[in-house]
């Protein structure tokens, strides 16, 4: 709770700085105000504080997920000079819109009633679908915005349909109330709740970006300006994952014989197409748009085959999957103000200028395809173990031979950068800073591939 | 407040299921089958106002007042929605001179 009213203070004063068109504190407010809106957070560990009559809940469970929405949003913030170094305007308004929107995603990971999900999403998605449209005079961006923007309002009308179905069968919007419910009326459920539930799970399908609601995904991505695809990557999908696990596992653990075959096949749906699409992209940009599907996908699995008890596994995944692909945007927003396209030929000799930015790509690549000894092996790992001892096997076996199927495509950008001769004659320019935070990344995804255990037992 | 409820619950609950459901599947076709963005947003809006008029109906006859209550959440968050998405489609207008949604494909593999 903390959290949310001190980075809502935080945009707010952004905005305030804005308008009074000064430039040098803004940032420096966001530095200091996301670290300390996580301590505050902190403070409520292991105490289970349950807010307005339940509408909000910080359980141990919200807090990491709260953690790693906001660690991923100041990595987003520590890129943003740099790639709005041409800009002159003080850029308040972007600056509030992520940090709102980072507001949303708080709310998401740690509702506690129906409404409260519903704004949670909504506070994310109204500020994504600006921002998506942030580069006002790209045509590329106008369009992201507006099919965002109407694939995601399609969604929500499929999530309060579903949502006001849940209502009206089981009399009450808290989760707790409605597992009650569940469980008396195991035996016979009402259609009505069946309906909803599967309505509900199509609406948040979309969220996260999840086959057959995913082709949204790769045109927002690659219309959107890099950074905000950054953001929307991680946090966006992070927050989407975590608060759908909340729903079916608080509410709807009970009843798994009505959504798991579902899932079930929108998770195996999902692996495939997205992994099979990122076979033959050529924009790199696109290529991680398919490989975000792919890998909601296994995401998927761990709502499916996980208990409440073992959301440590999630929470390793999603640590996994943010930190490679913020590192892997970063290299590219660096590649891409160099070559000014982001086709794979643009990687082409990065080693020779750059061996920093270049070696922090290929974690990051070997990272996302699940390669020991880093962080994404151990979470891919981890993941499927506890599937299969959930009695998944068939879904691990789909998931494994996606993962076999992404190497090819996560290898090619690094074969580029090692093997190809250079194209550009000079060297990417890089401040020194900007450095720091790759090289930092890096150095996250090794030492996290090493003590995966440490993520796994925290909550 | 007791004579409104009264008069909601002469019609059965099932007509107000029924009706909402037909509403919310005219939305989805809508968005489905037009091209016209705008025809597209009313279309929206009527999927998130049968889900309104469902909440209303569920909460008249449970007597209980949270169902009400989201249902000003979803008009707050339907006007800003609006708001939003008419300004999207002005900046769309000034790139393509149309607002039909068939001429968005500059990005496509």
């Amino acid at each position: 709770m903390y959290a949310i009213i001190t980075i809502s203070i935080v945009a707010i004063i952004v905005l305030f700085f804005g308008a009074i068109q000064k430039k040098a504190p803004l940032l420096p407010i966001i530095y200091v105000g996301l670290p300390l809106a996580f301590l505050l957070h902190l403070l409520e560990w292991n105490k289970n504080i349950h807010y307005y009559n339940e509408m909000y809940i910080a359980d141990n469970f919200s807090i990491a997920f709260n953690g790693v929405l906001i660690f991923t949003t100041l990595l987003v913030f520590i890129f943003a000079p740099v790639y709005y170094k041409p800009v002159n305007r003080p850029l308040e308004d972007i600056y509030a819109l992520i940090l709102f929107a980072l507001v949303g995603g708080l709310i998401m990971t740690g509702f506690g009633n129906l409404l409260m999900l519903f704004v949670g999403i909504e506070t994310l998605s109204l500020s994504l679908y600006i921002l998506a449209g942030s580069k006002k005079f790209d045509p590329n961006s106008n369009e992201a915005a507006m099919k965002y923007f109407l694939t995601g309002s399609f969604a929500s009308g499929f999530l309060l349909f579903g949502i006001a179905l849940l209502y009206g069968a089981s009399g009450s919007m808290n989760l707790e109330e409605i597992k009650q419910y569940v469980i008396l009326h195991q035996a016979n459920m009402p259609g009505m709740l069946t309906i909803g539930l599967i309505l509900v799970a199509i609406g948040m399908s979309f969220k996260i970006g999840a086959a057959p609601f995913h082709f949204w995904a790769p045109d927002v991505y690659e219309g959107s300006p890099t950074l905000i695809t950054t953001f929307m990557a991680t946090v966006g999908k992070v927050a989407a994952i975590a608060a759908f696990f909340r729903l079916m596992q608080s509410s709807f653990g009970e009843v798994e014989s009505i959504w798991k075959v579902t899932l079930t096949i929108f998770a195996i749906a999902t692996i495939l197409i997205g992994n099979l699409s990122a076979f033959y992209q050529d924009n790199v940009k696109r290529m991680f748009a398919y490989s975000g599907i792919a890998h909601a996908g296994y995401m998927l699995i761990a709502i499916i085959a996980l208990k409440q008890e073992a959301s440590g596994v999630l929470l390793l995944y999603s640590i996994s999957y943010t930190i490679a692909t913020i590192t892997a945007f970063a290299v590219l927003i660096l590649v891409r103000e160099e070559t000014g396209t982001f086709s794979i030929k643009a990687f082409n000799g990065l080693s020779k200028h750059n061996p920093t930015e270049a070696f922090a790509m290929t974690i990051a690549m070997l990272s996302l395809a699940g390669i020991p000894p880093l962080v994404g092996f151990a979470a891919k790992y981890n993941l499927f173990v506890s599937a299969i001892e959930q009695g998944n096997l068939p879904l691990v076996i789909v998931a494994i031979i996606g993962s076999m199927i992404s190497v090819y495509y996560y290898i090619r950008p690094v074969i580029a950068m090692y093997a190809n001769e250079p194209s550009a004659t000079s060297a990417i320019d890089s401040s020194s800073n900007y450095k720091k935070q790759i090289i930092l990344a890096a150095f996250l995804m090794i030492v996290l591939g090493l003590i995966p255990g440490v993520i796994v037992n925290l909550i | 407040m007791g004579s409104a409820i009264t008069q909601f619950q002469i019609i059965p609950l099932q007509y107000y299921i029924l009706f909402c459901s037909a509403l919310f599947s005219i939305g989805v076709i809508g968005v489905l089958a037009k091209r016209n963005a705008l025809v597209i947003f009313m279309s929206v809006e009527l999927m998130l106002n049968s889900a309104n008029l469902l909440l209303a109906a569920f909460s008249a006859y449970r007597n209980d007042p949270a169902g009400q209550i989201f249902v000003f959440f979803i008009m707050v968050v339907a006007a800003a929605e609006v708001a939003i998405g008419l300004a999207l489609l002005v900046v769309v207008y000034r790139s393509t001179h149309s607002i039909d949604i068939y001429k968005l494909d500059r990005l496509k593999w």
